[in-house]
């Protein structure tokens, strides 16, 4: 403790290392009161305010880092699907030209049948028709011979036995006679 | 100057203590004073200008809120984080926060115009403020280490048996007489050595043109003060480097009593 006596002592050229007890109390009491206010009111409350702008900032970055994700994870889909989309094309595509190609193989063969089926109908019925032909031809000229052979050879022939037996082995000549052509064209078929 | 024939007398340090304003405890030397009306106003003032310019506390700050917040940043950062660690600062910021404002506003109030008065200038003040620090010091060192704080802080490691007593003596004067005292004479003497420089300036220049006149004393004077303008500005650099070397002291004291046992 500083005496009174010393520091009357230092009146007259006061030594500054002396300290003035009312002073330091008044620095005491002061600081004391100020180190509350600060640790009560100031300090909490400059804390909650760099608190809060921290959380701010990083909520901010952490919103921006989200929203690019979700554009990332969106432009992925739409390439995606648009892949789908030209695969599923080509698919389509793919697919019709097999169709077409089927259905023209499809048509051809019809169209094949149906052409070996109208040639053999063409080939029945003309057979058909030849054949009548050749039955009616071989009456008529059977006939018309006749005819002929009796304006030309008159009365003569007007026994009908002969005249008969003539025309059948006439007829039957001719019959050979086609045969034997007929035979020949078929081998040179 | 002081050999002219006028008399100069140059100011005293006595006079650095001004007439008390009421007679309280005059017994014990001064009465209540202009320099404890200053203390209560640095506390009045700091607690205002800090509560009201983050009473907002908006995330976009005004002028005056960014200038708190970089005040309070700077203390958070500057003095706690970097030298406490990022594991124990927290705790600390009111103290550093309080001791490094209140020695700023005390320093500075040595600059204004009408106050002109640094509080620590005189010693009661700085004596009053180191030994808070030097008493928190203490009880930290045995609230984290028990009694061994003493050993911490006494015997040093790795240092030869023989020598030991010799330095247990030197460290302890060291640690706990002698560091408080430098903590608060550096400040107190800075701020007294800035006050009487102005004292002198301005004595100076009152006798030189008051009481000599002429020529030389009106161009005498004039010179002093031009020339103390830029000791002016110098007064205030060291008001605001005493003031943040005070404060980083007391920081790096708290980090040594935290962590005593890692040297």
């Amino acid at each position: 403790m500083i005496s009174a006596s010393l520091i009357q002592a230092a009146e007259g050229d006061a030594n500054p290392l002396l300290p003035n007890p009312w002073e330091a109390l008044v620095v005491i009491l002061g600081f004391l009161v100020l180190l509350y206010v600060v640790k009560k009111w100031i300090a909490p409350a400059f804390e909650k305010a760099y608190q809060t702008r921290i959380e701010a900032i990083e909520g901010g970055l952490n919103e921006a880092e989200k929203a690019k994700s979700e554009a990332e994870a969106m432009k992925a889909e739409y390439e995606k699907n648009l892949g789908d989309a030209r695969a599923e094309a080509s698919r389509m595509r793919e697919e019709a030209r097999a169709e077409g190609a089927q259905i023209v193989a499809e048509h051809k063969e019809k169209a094949a049948v149906e052409a070996a089926r109208i040639t053999e109908q063409a080939q029945q019925q003309i057979a058909a028709e030849r054949a009548s032909a050749a039955h009616s031809l071989k009456a008529e000229v059977g006939s018309l011979a006749t005819q002929l052979a009796s304006r030309i050879v008159g009365e003569a022939l007007e026994d009908d036995t002969r005249s008969q037996r003539v025309v059948d082995r006439f007829l039957a000549d001719l019959d050979a006679d086609q045969s034997a052509q007929a035979g020949q064209t078929g081998a040179a078929q | 100057m002081a050999t002219n024939e006028g008399g100069f007398q140059p100011p005293t340090i006595s006079e650095t203590h001004l007439p008390e304003i009421f007679p309280w405890m005059a017994e014990w030397g001064t009465g209540f004073g202009k320099n404890m009306l200053m203390v209560i106003l640095s506390v009045i003032v700091i607690s205002w200008f800090f509560m009201w310019a983050i009473r907002k506390q908006s995330l976009v700050p005004s002028r005056t809120q960014f200038i708190a917040e970089s005040g309070y940043g700077f203390v958070r950062h500057t003095l706690g984080r970097d030298i406490l660690g990022e594991k124990h600062f927290r705790q600390w910021i009111p103290l550093l926060f309080a001791v490094f404002f209140f020695v700023l506003v005390n320093n500075i109030f040595g600059a204004i115009p009408g106050l002109q008065l640094p509080t620590f200038s005189h010693a009661g003040p700085a004596y009053a403020l180191a030994g808070i620090i030097w008493i928190a010091w203490i009880v930290l060192g045995f609230r984290t280490h028990g009694p061994k704080f003493i050993k911490l802080m006494t015997v040093p490691s790795g240092v030869p048996k023989w020598l030991l007593p010799l330095l247990v003596v030197l460290e302890f004067l060291s640690n706990f007489i002698i560091r408080p005292l430098t903590h608060s004479l550096r400040l107190m003497a800075v701020m007294l050595a800035g006050h009487i420089i102005v004292m002198l300036a301005g004595s100076g220049v009152e006798f030189l043109v008051a009481q000599q006149g002429g020529l030389d004393g009106y161009g005498l004077g004039a010179l002093i003060l031009v020339g103390s303008i830029p000791l002016y500005f110098l007064e205030l650099i060291m008001m605001v480097l005493q003031a943040f070397v005070f404060a980083l002291l007391t920081a790096i004291y708290i980090q040594g009593s935290i962590e005593a046992d890692a040297h």
